[in-house]
């Protein structure tokens, strides 16, 4: 059963395209890395297939739902970890894990078993009681992640969820979604900037870039297909060896669109 | 249910835990009514008004309701730059129950802090016209609360960052103030009283003054069926807005 389908998905900022008719499929239980270098149109794609952003054209279909018609049983079906801080900073860290657990639904004794395994789980419980905001970075990150974790979706996005973890918690979290993954048949969405993760983790890729898709197969496939050693060389021989500018977000993309449309 | 209650209580914790914000925002509205209350008490008595005091709390109590409103609902866009709206919009909650819980949240902290300011007031010789009364008052001061801080919601949606936060203050905020009669007796057909019949929050202080004062203009029946309108009304434009918030 295809549990992710998008076809023919383009978002346009004004005139800038950042995502270009693109179309793929990902098969429920499956574990799907979508690569690409910064501002290939990953994060603006993600956006679009959790409601966050609606597209400009083409269609969604996340567990059978349209994301477009039906933005609310869809958030029903998925769970999703940013790429970027989305954590209430005046609330403590177990605020914002039952904060999370309320909003999704996640029964009481279950909520208060998972909190206490996850903060474990991302050594924060003794911290459990602090706020967020004397929170190092890192600290941080992890929170996000045990949050992410606290309710079972049928999907899970991943936006560069292991970015500024160290080897440890970057293990420790894959061998955790690995479980989640076999026992509960949750299908995992994840981009990384990481080549070897998403060669070792990941069922089936998809490379990005400049909002289309190049390539997309196995891991094997890939290399095979561009005649490589690694994912790694695979990457760098699909999407040159330049270096991209960083990708602007959203709201600079509304200013800019919006700059351009009243000053004309 | 749930979901509204977790997001109400967030509002008020969010409140509590920031002393600074509590006692900046009393810190205005006691400057306004001990300025004017005592500087322009004795002209108002002079004038044949009565007691300046009597008839100026209700508008100062209007005042802290406006402003700890509008900024509740324009939390929003905190929530949007430090990246925490995104959790919520991504919940499988309603937007429109989101909207509902934070406006809530936002109206009860306002309520809070316009009662505040009424018993700090009693220091300053306000004296209430009936205890009895004063249960209704604070609930005329949560819905003017609701009013305030769905429209403060309705504006943020509409709003990326916090540049535009200065035109709001001075150009919302500030003339809603000052044109509702707050400060000054609408009588008579003056073009600042035709105004005030376009400012909701002249309906507000109008029922707070009669419930605390027993001074009134356009009655309390028709403040309240007017207030109650419009609270719908921006209830409805804030969660619309709301809903159509992209990231």
């Amino acid at each position: 059963m295809k549990i992710i389908e998008v076809k023919n998905l383009t978002k346009k900022f004004g005139n800038f395209v950042a995502v270009n008719n693109i179309s793929f499929e990902v098969e429920k239980g499956e574990i799907f890395a979508f690569l690409g270098p910064n501002g290939a149109g990953k994060s603006t794609t993600i956006k679009m297939l959790t409601t966050l952003l609606s597209p400009s054209e083409g269609s969604l279909f996340l567990d059978e739902h349209d994301v477009k018609k039906n933005p609310n049983e869809v958030r029903h079906s998925f769970g999703i970890v940013f790429q970027d801080p989305s954590l209430d900073d005046e609330l403590t860290a177990y605020e914002n894990m039952e904060f999370h657990g309320v909003l999704y639904s996640v029964p009481k004794k279950i909520r208060r078993e998972r909190i206490e395994q996850l903060l474990n789980f991302v050594e924060l419980w003794d911290r459990k009681d602090s706020l967020v905001k004397e929170f190092s970075g890192g600290m941080k990150r992890r929170l996000e992640i045990a949050r992410g974790l606290l309710h079972h979706p049928k999907i899970l996005f991943l936006d560069e969820p292991t970015l500024g973890l160290d080897p440890q918690t970057r293990n420790h979290m894959w061998e955790y979604l690995r479980e989640l993954n076999k026992k509960e048949g949750i299908t995992v969405f994840f981009t990384t900037h990481y080549m070897e993760e998403a060669e070792k983790i990941a069922n089936r890729i998809a490379i990005i870039d400049h909002g289309k898709i190049v390539i997309s197969g196995t891991a094997e496939e890939l290399k095979i297909k561009t005649g490589t050693n690694s994912l790694e060389e695979a990457f760098l021989k699909l999407t040159g060896k330049t270096i991209r500018k960083d990708e602007a977000n959203t709201i600079d993309h509304m200013r800019m669109g919006r700059r351009m449309w009243t000053r004309k | 249910m749930k979901t509204i209650y977790i997001l109400w209580i967030r509002q008020l914790k969010r409140y509590f835990r920031s002393k600074s914000r509590m006692f900046g925002s009393l810190a205005q509205p006691l400057l306004f009514l001990l300025s004017l209350g005592f500087g322009f008490g004795p002209v108002f008595a002079k004038a044949g008004q009565g007691n300046y005091i009597q008839f100026l709390v209700p508008g100062i109590i209007g005042m802290s309701i406006i402003f700890t409103s509008i900024f509740s609902g324009m939390e929003i866009i905190w929530d949007r730059q430090f990246g925490f709206l995104k959790e919520t919009l991504v919940a499988p909650v309603s937007r429109f129950n989101i909207m509902i819980g934070r406006t809530f949240g936002g109206a009860t902290v306002a309520t809070l802090q316009g009662t505040i300011v009424l018993f700090l007031s009693l220091i300053a010789g306000f004296r209430p016209f009936s205890l009895v009364l004063i249960p209704v008052a604070i609930l005329v001061m949560f819905l003017s609360a609701l009013l305030f801080t769905a429209m403060g919601t309705m504006i943020a949606s509409n709003l990326d960052d916090m540049q535009g936060f200065q035109l709001i203050v001075n150009f919302l905020v500030m003339p809603l103030f000052f044109l509702s009669g707050a400060i000054f007796p609408l009588t008579g057909t003056s073009i600042l009283s035709v105004i005030a019949k376009f400012d909701p929050l002249s309906y507000s202080i109008d029922a707070l003054r009669h419930l605390l004062s027993n001074i009134n203009n356009f009655g309390i029946g028709i403040d309240i069926l007017v207030l109650s309108v419009i609270t719908f009304i921006f209830l409805g434009l804030g969660s619309y807005f709301f809903s159509k918030i992209q990231i």
